[in-house]
């Protein structure tokens, strides 16, 4: 509830959140089917309309409606962004936290193995595994995370490894506190800044990235509709529809600012030196 | 005879609106040739503001002076106005007519140069020497400081000298184009007393060679008498009061002055020590923490395999006693292993070898805790910037199977209120307190398990002197409350005359002088201990020449298999004992 309070209270925090709510909102009605028209429907005497009054956002190659599937396409692609951050943060919170806690051998370990995932382009490695698994969209979930999973470990691992040596900690030694005490309370609760800010960062790559195995025919399986997969269906069409490339581009845009723009209020809100010149 | 630096009305100012948020306001002095100016006050008085407003380094803060203005009288005559300069004017100003020297040696110099070049490099901008030239007066300007082997040193990297020896290499920089004022902001704060004090009698016998002026700032009014002549004392951006330095020290004015005065711990050889809860001479209660041949090693690895090929002898046979409700100060220089016997004390780090017992008190609350809680120097760094206070103090109960319950809340509101914190402060964060609140927030959180031994490492050192005093005597009396044993670690002699029962002095890993506080204090046998105390910087010692002492500590690097010889002592009556060098 604090939070919901003090991101109303956050003047980016009130923009970002609309955005976010706004796509949310979007997305659940396109779930529900009360599009303003079938996403899957190909009205063959409107191919290629420009938009209207009937169709908001133009039709597109076959006819079908671009509006109404940019709709479902947003539930779609923040379904694969947000399932993928949150494995990828959670796997590399977890691993970062480890190596910085073991040290030594383990750190070495884990780092090196980071170090080798790092080495491939993002969308070298997750074409890797989707060829391995198959196309579909668990799988580009688990490959967008393993993709972004080192990134997470190297965000958490600096930071811990610092604050393993600051006093505080040293202090909850002496009264004999739990590993676990200190790895949740002292640690991680530090690491709420970077991590919000890599959160923010990683479902904007992440859309990206989606958007890219879907060009490649690797993600989101037609007919279905996903941003990403809109965005490239559009660029032979660039210059006879170009609606079919500014709409997707433009939602693509917008949810981007809305996620930095939260994640940025986030970050001040859950600071607690922050706190008393918001509230 | 006009003065050489006139400072009128000067006004500083900070962030967007500079006439709103002034941070000094109103400074006026005068510095004439060859005197110096000591400007003293607490963190946050706006000295050193003060200080950077004159050569204009404010401006690269984010200060910008309001008003006033700062002439200064150049080489040729010629009075030069500092506040409306123009910055190349004021890039041929600094280092050639205003030196300056800064608190941390370790950071103001460049970690991947090697000193030479960075001497050299001010002899290249002002006096446009090169090659082999510039070379030979880097070397004159390191004998100037006294380093010895100077040629050598050239081309030593900062790292491979001391803090001292860093100091003198910025000194040695900031001399190096004979500028007619030198500001030394704080140069000692960062370094051991005895380095404080050849820092001192360097800056004293350079001034009496080049006859230079110099703006002196310290938060430690004991400090300046052996070097000022005249003195500026600031509260919260104003000057309070200025003189000549015998007359501000005999004859305050100001309450702020007086205050300031009184504050600050004068070293009194053991006169001043406290009379309450002495040792009894029968030794029949049982000591609350008993350490006995305490070693710490660490390995030094060399070769491909990494294997050891010696060891820091970081504590090196270790022994003593600690009676419930007393203090035992140990007492030494950064790398005498003082830090790394309370850590071993603790379980912080592992000792190789030794024994330490401590009595665990019978209590309800916390039951198998340790016996012995911590309160560490910085109060900035020790408390996690994320927690609530109350998830703070409550960590210790936590830790040792407790529950926050009502009564752990109890004792939490008892405590805060005992260290003399508002009650409100369960729900606050650490931020909202300022460093002596936070001492005592540290202090609290470490008596939440009813310890009998309270380890205090340099636990006052970072605190303003009029805290300072607060805190010792919130300490003294939490220990008669409580009958609490103190291991007190510091490196100041004047706060340890002040709460020490019984003093040990440790050099190079190895007590050298342990015993009744008054003994040591007064009659000093070892002459390490000695050394000490010489160095105490006193406003009872004006104007007096400190011999310049350049030697280097000991490497306590030690072969593998090294043993020391096993202690003799001398004893100087009935609790006094002198460690008999070999």
């Amino acid at each position: 509830m604090r939070i919901f309070r003090g991101v109303f209270a956050h003047t980016s925090g009130r923009i970002g959140g609309a955005i976010v709510a706004l796509y949310l909102l979007l997305a659940f009605l396109g779930m529900l089917g009360l599009t303003p028209h079938n996403p899957l429907m190909q009205y063959r005497i409107d191919r290629l309309h420009a938009p209207d009054g009937a169709y908001w956002m133009g039709t597109d190659l076959f006819g079908r409606d671009v509006a109404s599937r940019l709709m479902t396409g947003i539930g779609q692609s923040f379904t694969v962004a947000f399932f993928s951050v949150a494995f990828a943060a959670l796997a590399g919170t977890v691993l970062g936290l480890a190596a910085a806690w073991f040290g030594r051998r383990w750190d070495g370990i884990l780092m090196r193995i980071m170090d080798v995932l790092l080495a491939f382009p993002a969308i070298l490695l997750a074409l890797l595994i989707i060829a391995v698994a198959g196309p579909g969209t668990w799988t580009s979930i688990v490959a967008i995370a393993i993709v972004y999973t080192p990134i997470f470990t190297r965000v958490v691992r600096g930071p811990a490894l610092s604050l393993k040596a600051r006093e505080f900690v040293d202090a909850a030694r002496t009264f004999g506190s739990s590993p676990t005490y200190i790895l949740t309370r002292h640690l991680l609760l530090n690491l709420v800044a970077p991590l919000t800010v890599q959160v923010t960062l990683a479902l904007a790559w992440a859309l990206l990235t989606e958007a890219g195995l879907s060009f490649l025919g690797l993600g989101t399986q037609p007919p279905a509709a996903s941003l990403g997969l809109m965005l490239s269906d559009s660029r032979n069409l660039m210059e006879t529809a170009p609606w079919l490339m500014i709409f997707p581009g433009v939602t693509i845009m917008i949810s981007i600012l809305g996620f930095n723009l939260l994640g940025d209020a986030l970050r001040d809100i859950l600071d607690p030196r922050m706190r008393r010149s918001i509230a | 005879m006009i003065p050489l630096l006139s400072v009128c009305d000067l006004r500083v100012g900070f962030g967007r609106n500079p006439e709103a948020n002034e941070v000094v306001r109103s400074v006026s002095f005068d510095l004439a040739d060859g005197e110096t100016l000591a400007i003293v006050g607490e963190s946050g008085s706006g000295k050193s503001v003060t200080a950077l407003s004159i050569n204009r380094l404010v401006d690269f803060g984010g200060g910008r002076i309001t008003g006033g203005s700062i002439k200064l009288r150049r080489t040729d005559n010629s009075i030069f106005d500092l506040t409306t300069a123009a910055e190349p004017q004021l890039t041929k100003i600094r280092g050639a007519e205003i030196g300056m020297i800064f608190q941390e040696p370790m950071t103001s110099l460049n970690p991947v140069l090697t000193i030479g070049t960075q001497i050299e490099e001010s002899f290249r901008l002002h006096r446009g020497l090169t090659g082999r030239q510039a070379t030979a007066a880097a070397k004159d300007a390191l004998d100037r400081v006294r380093i010895p082997d100077a040629a050598r040193r050239l081309k030593y990297t900062p790292n491979q000298l001391s803090g001292g020896m860093l100091q003198r290499v910025m000194i040695a920089i900031a001399l190096a184009c004979n500028p007619r004022l030198l500001i030394a902001d704080e140069p000692t704060t960062a370094l051991d007393v005895t380095v404080q004090a050849q820092i001192m009698a360097l800056l004293a016998e350079l001034k009496r060679e080049t006859g230079m002026s110099m703006i002196f700032i310290t938060h430690d009014i004991g400090l300046v008498a052996g070097i000022a002549d005249k003195i500026l004392v600031m509260q919260g951006g104003e000057a309070v009061e200025q003189g000549e330095l015998n007359q501000i020290l005999d004859n305050p004015q100001h309450p702020y002055t007086k205050h300031l005065l009184h504050a600050v711990p004068h070293f009194a050889s053991g006169r001043a020590t406290r009379a309450d809860g002495r040792r009894e001479s029968d030794r029949s209660t049982e000591p609350a923490l008993k350490v006995d041949g305490l070693v710490v090693r660490f390995p030094v690895k060399s070769g491909l395999f990494g294997r050891a090929t010696g060891a820091v002898h970081a504590v090196d046979g270790v022994d003593f006693d600690l009676m419930p409700g007393e203090t035992l100060a140990i007492v030494g220089e950064s790398g005498s292993g003082k830090s790394t016997t309370a850590r071993a004390v603790l379980g912080l780090v592992r000792s190789t070898r030794g024994t330490f017992s401590a009595r665990i008190r019978k209590t309800a609350a916390g039951q198998g805790a340790l016996p012995v809680q911590m309160v560490f120097q910085n109060p900035y760094a020790s408390l996690n910037p994320r927690l609530s206070i109350a998830s703070i103090l409550a960590e210790p109960v936590i830790a040792n199977g407790g529950h926050v319950n009502a009564e752990t809340r109890a004792k939490m509101t008892t405590l805060l209120k005992r260290v003399g914190l508002p009650e409100n402060s369960l729900e606050r964060y650490p931020h909202e307190f300022s460093g002596g609140q936070r001492q005592r927030l540290c202090i609290a959180r470490a008596l939440m398990l009813n310890p009998s031994v309270v380890v205090l490492d340099e636990a006052v050192s970072a605190l303003d002197v009029s805290v300072q005093a607060r805190v010792l005597e919130l300490l003294v009396d939490l220990q008669r409350e409580f009958g609490l044993a103190y291991l007190f670690i510091s490196h100041d002699m004047a706060v340890v005359e002040r709460i020490a029962h019984r003093i040990a002095v440790i050099y190079a890993g190895q007590i050298v002088e342990i015993g009744d506080a008054t003994s040591v204090l007064s009659q000093p046998k070892h002459p390490y201990t000695k050394k000490l105390i010489a160095a105490v910087p006193t406003i009872d010692r004006r104007h007096e020449r400190f011999e310049l002492d350049t030697r280097q500590v000991p490497s306590l690097v030690r072969p593998l298999g090294f043993e020391p010889s096993p202690a003799k002592w001398d004893e100087f009556g009935p609790d006094h004992k002198v460690r008999v060098e070999a």
